[in-house]
């Protein structure tokens, strides 16, 4: 009710659907200095206690007939290995611990960031970024590795007619340097928005009228943000993979 | 209300201490996440692929295995009991054989047995038809003899009895004639 009053009073609803999004120290203080534990730091962590739930507890038993956890742990395994394989060739599968390790990071960050009041990591581009400039810089590097200077003929596409092929070169040159831009934004700009819209509806529960119409309208952004969190981990991965064939296989 | 104006205080603090834009573009932070990030990353690069990667690896690969063997046991298993089944029909053939030759050969020996005991009794048969044979001429003989002894008799009697005198030599003689006629 005061909240509905001060929004009359300054002539609307007062919404701070970004603040879910504020970084703040965990333990005091309002400096965030390079080591200092803040709440990104708590989610990060539970991801990865989530993750070592999942994929180490979850195992332990090695177990011929799986158990339920195992099964889940296989299932992942085997998704994201079929995925290199069937994606990347089977010479990248000697990265699919990389892999592994990127996927699983995003989607227990995303689903982590689902649960109410929680810290979304995977929201922040500081961390969309890193994760898309590591892929972006282990493929170029992979390629020139790999191929050496034949990683160029990635970008001079020898099917193409030839006066067209120097036009070609320099979009395919534009695109492959939007990479990690377009990488980092899709995954961090669909959890922030996802999230921010859900917390947006939250604002308008506070009139009495709309608020049936407001927690319809979380239950299904909600169910909405539960497979984007999924979705956006598997595009996400399966780019990676993508991007892991380019720099093994350069030739169209 | 006191509620109110403190929460109308508060407000303003708050709009002083939420971002004024994206806290994603304050980039004072991003040093420190991406140190949390790193280490992050780096922690779980390493469970994965020293403990739990590897170990679900095994897991697969022994499962495969394990289906791999189960199918060639069975396999053989099919195999041994296809043999078994060849042998079994052998040996009922084969038992089956026997039998038939046993029977052939009881029936031949029957046979062999009956044909010596019929010989036998054929010759047995004919043996004592020729003996009753020579029995009966002796018989007859006997018989035809009798006869000339009582026909003389008789004759010497009759011949007496009407007052002759009878020879036996005539007698004899005269019979012998007759019954020769």
């Amino acid at each position: 009710m005061a909240s509905e009053a001060h929004g009359a009073e300054e002539g609307g609803l007062v919404f701070h659907p970004m603040d879910q999004f504020i970084i703040k120290p965990l333990f005091g203080g309002d400096e965030i200095g390079l080591f200092t534990v803040t709440n990104a730091t708590l989610w990060m962590a539970l991801a990865v206690l989530g993750i070592i739930v999942m994929m180490v507890i979850g195992t332990r038993s090695r177990a011929i007939v799986p158990s339920r956890s195992q099964s889940v742990a296989e299932l992942a395994y085997g998704f994201i290995y079929k995925m290199v394989e069937d994606v990347a060739g089977k010479d990248a599968v000697k990265f699919f611990p990389y892999i592994m390790t990127l996927f699983m990071f995003i989607v227990f960050a995303n689903f982590l960031g689902l649960i109410p009041m929680s810290f979304t990591t995977t929201s922040h581009f500081a961390v969309t970024v890193v994760l898309a400039l590591l892929v972006f810089l282990t493929v170029t590097i992979v390629g020139f590795v790999k191929n050496g200077m034949g990683f160029l003929g990635l970008f001079w596409v020898s099917s193409a007619p030839l006066a067209l092929r120097p036009i070609l070169a320099i979009i395919e040159l534009i695109s492959y340097f939007v990479r990690p831009v377009s990488h980092s934004i899709r995954l961090a700009g669909n959890v922030m928005a996802g999230h921010a819209v859900i917390k947006v509806f939250a604002g308008f529960a506070a009139i009495a009228v709309v608020s049936p119409v407001s927690v319809v309208a979380i239950t299904a952004m909600y169910g909405l943000e539960v497979l984007v969190s999924f979705i956006q981990a598997y595009v996400f991965t399966i780019l990676t993979c993508v991007y892991l064939k380019d720099a093994l296989h350069p030739s169209h | 209300m006191a509620t109110e104006t403190h929460e109308a205080t508060s407000h303003a603090a708050d709009a002083a201490a939420s971002a004024p834009g994206m806290p994603q573009l304050d980039f004072s932070n991003w040093g420190n996440q991406i140190f949390w990030l790193l280490v992050t990353l780096v922690v779980i690069y390493f469970v994965l692929s020293r403990i739990a990667l590897p170990r679900i690896a095994n897991v697969l690969a022994e499962r495969q295995g394990t289906i791999t063997n189960d199918i060639a046991a069975a396999e053989q298993l099919k195999a041994k009991a296809a043999d078994a089944e060849d042998a079994y029909n052998k040996a009922l053939a084969d038992a089956r054989a026997e039998a038939q030759r046993i029977v052939a050969e009881a029936k031949a020996e029957i046979q062999a047995d009956l044909d010596a005991a019929t010989a036998k009794a054929d010759a047995e048969i004919a043996a004592k038809a020729a003996e009753s044979e020579k029995a009966i001429a002796e018989i007859r003989a006997g018989a035809l003899e009798s006869v000339k002894v009582v026909a003389a008799d008789t004759a010497a009697e009759i011949v007496s009895a009407l007052g002759g005198q009878a020879d036996d030599g005539t007698v004899v003689a005269a019979i012998d004639t007759r019954m020769k006629g």
